[in-house]
C-alpha cells in the first residue's frame, strides 16, 4: 500500500539520519565569546517550570479531554496525547529546535545550524536565556512545542483515526508551530517589529484554536452529534486534569521570565489572578445564561482565563490580569453558546476557549503591557503607545491566518497518506476498541 | 408460583428488601434499570450543549412467591416503596411454571 511505504521510507530515512549525526555530533565551542555564568537559582525554577509544562500537557490535558468523551473514547483521546508528546519531543530535538531558533535566516526560519542539538550544550545562549544552560532553554521550549498540537486533538475528538492524529501533529508541529515560534520568540519577522508574546498567546492558543477551527470543519461532525447523548463520561478526571493545567501554568508563565525573578512572580501572580477572575466570570456568565452554574463551566472559564492571560503575563499589572481574566471568562463562554449556531463540532471546544482567548490575549497584551512593570517589554495602548498594538494586531492576523491555510494544507496531506475518519462502525464502537482493542473499565 | 416484578425508586431498595424480609421471604433479585411513567426526567448542560434526559434510574426487585403469598408480598411492597409522588414505580405479577434450587434439585414450590 501507497501510504504505509511511504511511512516505512520516512521511518528509515529518520533513523539513518539519526544515526549519522550522532556520529558527527561533537561538542562545539562558541565563538570567541567570554563564557556566561550559569546561575543555578535561575536554572532549577526553568528545569522545574520545564516539569510544570510537561504535567499540563500529560497528565492534565489527556484526562481534562479524557473525562469530557465517552466512555468508548477516553484511553484513545489520552493515548493521542501521549504519542503527541514523544514524537514531537523526539522530532523537537532532532531539528525542530533548530529550525524554531536557530540563527535567524532571513526572518523566516532558524535553519539547522543546530540539528541534532548540535552547539546546543551548557553553555548559555546570549540572547535567549544568559542564565541558564542553553539545553535548559531548549528543554523548556519542548515543552511548548509539544502541548500546541496535543491541544488541537480536542477539535477531533471521538472521530480521528490514531495514525493520523499522531501524523497530523507531527506534521503540523513541524510545518506550523516551528515557523511561528520562530517569527515570534526565534528572533524572526514578527519579533524583530516588537511583537511580544510573554508565554505563547499566539504561538500556542491562536495556532491551536485556529488549527482547530479547520479541523472541525475538515472532520464534520461526529455522528449522532445534535441527536445522541454525548456528555462528559467522568467529569472528576476533567476536573483533575483541570487542576494540573492550573498548576502546571505557574510553569508555563513563570518558567517564561527564564530566570527565578520578580518577572516570573509577576507573571504567575498575573496567571493565578486571571485563572480565578476566568472562573468566577464564566460562573457568572451561565448562571444567568442558563440558570445553574456548572463545575465544568467554572473548570473551562479558569482555563479560558488562564488561556487569555498567557501572552501578557510577564508585562502586566495584577489588576490588568484580574480585568484579562474577566473579558476572558464572558467572551468565551459566549464563543461556546454561538458554536451551535455555526454549525461546526469542534467537540471539546478548543477554537472557544484557546482561539477566542488567545486573540484576546495578544491585543491585551498590546492594550495593557506596561514597561513599569517590565522594563524588558512595551508600553501598550492604556500606557500611551499606539505603536505596540498595532504589532500585536498584525500578530493575530498572521498566526491564524498562516495557520488557517497550513492547517488545511497538512490535513489534506495527512487525508491522502493515512485517511482522516475512523470509519462509521468504529466510530460508534468507540476509539478504544477499534484503535487500541483496550476498554477503559471492565 | 408467580414472580413478582417490582420497578421501585432506588433510594426505597433498602425499605422494601427490609419489608420482604419481615414477612419471610428468603431471597429477591435486583437489577437496576431505566424508566418513565408520568414522572418527568431532568436536564443535563455541558458547554452551553443541553441534554433532556427523559430515562429516570430505577431499581427493579424480582421476587418468586407461592401463589398463597403474592397477595401479601404485594401489599408489603407498596407500602414500603411508596412516597406519595409521581414516579413511585409498579409491581407486575407474571405466571411462573416451574422453578429449581440449583444446589439440592428440588423443584416447584420447595425450591422457592
Amino acid at each position: 500500500m501507497k501510504a504505509s511505504a511511504q511511512r516505512k521510507t520516512v521511518i528509515v530515512g529518520m533513523a539513518a539520519g539519526l544515526i549519522l549525526l550522532t556520529g558527527l555530533w561533537g561538542e562545539q565551542a562558541w565563538a570567541d565569546t567570554t563564557p556566561l555564568k550559569v546561575d543555578s537559582g535561575d536554572t532549577a525554577w526553568v528545569l522545574v517550570s520545564s516539569a510544570f509544562v510537561l504535567a499540563m500537557l500529560m497528565p492534565g490535558l489527556a484526562l481534562f479531554y479524557g473525562g469530557l468523551v465517552r466512555t468508548k473514547n477516553v484511553l484513545g483521546t489520552i493515548m493521542q496525547s501521549i504519542m503527541i508528546l514523544s514524537v514531537v519531543s523526539l522530532l523537537w530535538i532532532l531539528f525542530g529546535y533548530s529550525l524554531a531558533f536557530g540563527p535567524d535566516k532571513g526572518g523566516v526560519i532558524g535553519g539547522l545550524d543546530w540539528i541534532g542539538l548540535s552547539g546546543v550544550g551548557s553553555q548559555p545562549h546570549p540572547i535567549y536565556a544568559p542564565t541558564i544552560p542553553h539545553q535548559a532553554f531548549m528543554l523548556f521550549q519542548l515543552m511548548f512545542a509539544a502541548i500546541a498540537p496535543a491541544l488541537i486533538t480536542g477539535a477531533f475528538a471521538e472521530r480521528k483515526r490514531f495514525t493520523s492524529a499522531v501524523l497530523f501533529g507531527a506534521l503540523w508541529s513541524v510545518l506550523v508551530y516551528v515557523p511561528l515560534a520562530h517569527w515570534i520568540w526565534g528572533g524572526g519577522w514578527l519579533a524583530q517589529m516588537g511583537a511580544l508574546d510573554f508565554a505563547g498567546g499566539a504561538v500556542i492558543h491562536i495556532s491551536s484554536g485556529a488549527a482547530a477551527l479547520v479541523c472541525a470543519i475538515v472532520l464534520g461532525k461526529r455522528r449522532g452529534y445534535g441527536t445522541d447523548y454525548m456528555a462528559p463520561h467522568n467529569l472528576p478526571m476533567t476536573l483533575l486534569g483541570a487542576g494540573f493545567l492550573w498548576f502546571g501554568w505557574f510553569g508555563f508563565n513563570g518558567g517564561s521570565a527564564l530566570g527565578a525573578n520578580g518577572i516570573a512572580v509577576s507573571a504567575i501572580l498575573a496567571t493565578h489572578a486571571a485563572a480565578c477572575m476566568g472562573a468566577i466570570s464564566w460562573c457568572g456568565a451561565e448562571w444567568v445564561h442558563r440558570g445553574k452554574p456548572t463545575v465544568l463551566g467554572v473548570a473551562s472559564g479558569a482555563v479560558a482565563g488562564l488561556a487569555t492571560v498567557t501572552p501578557a503575563a510577564g508585562y502586566i499589572s495584577p489588576l490588568s490580569a484580574i480585568g484579562i481574566g474577566l473579558v476572558a471568562g464572558m467572551c468565551c463562554y459566549a464563543a461556546i453558546v454561538w458554536k451551535g449556531r455555526f454549525g461546526y463540532d469542534d467537540s471539546l471546544d478548543v477554537v472557544g476557549i484557546h482561539g477566542v482567548g488567545g486573540v484576546i490575549g495578544v491585543l491585551a497584551t498590546g492594550l495593557c503591557a506596561s514597561k513599569v512593570v517590565n522594563p524588558g517589554g512595551a508600553d501598550g495602548l492604556f500606557a500611551g503607545s499606539a505603536g505596540f498594538f498595532g504589532v500585536q494586531v498584525l500578530v493575530v492576523i498572521v498566526t491564524a491566518g498562516f495557520t488557517l491555510v497550513a492547517t488545511f494544507a497538512i490535513l489534506k496531506l495527512v487525508d491522502a497518506l493515512t485517511g482522516l475518519r475512523v470509519s462509521s462502525e468504529e466510530e460508534a464502537t468507540g476509539l478504544d476498541l477499534s484503535q487500541h482493542n483496550e476498554r477503559a473499565y471492565s | 408460583m408467580k414472580l413478582i416484578e417490582a420497578i421501585v425508586k432506588p433510594f426505597k431498595l433498602d425499605e422494601v428488601k427490609d419489608a420482604l424480609l419481615e414477612i419471610g421471604i428468603q431471597g429477591m433479585t435486583v437489577t437496576e434499570v431505566k424508566g418513565f411513567g408520568r414522572q418527568k426526567g431532568h436536564k443535563e448542560t455541558y458547554r452551553g450543549q443541553e441534554y433532556t434526559i427523559e430515562f429516570v434510574p430505577k431499581v427493579k426487585i424480582e421476587v418468586a412467591v407461592n401463589d398463597g403469598q403474592v397477595q401479601r408480598v404485594l401489599e408489603t411492597i407498596t407500602r414500603a416503596a411508596k412516597t406519595g409522588s409521581i414516579g413511585d414505580g409498579k409491581i407486575f405479577v407474571r405466571e411462573l411454571t416451574s422453578a429449581v434450587r440449583i444446589r439440592t434439585g428440588e423443584t416447584g414450590e420447595s425450591a422457592l
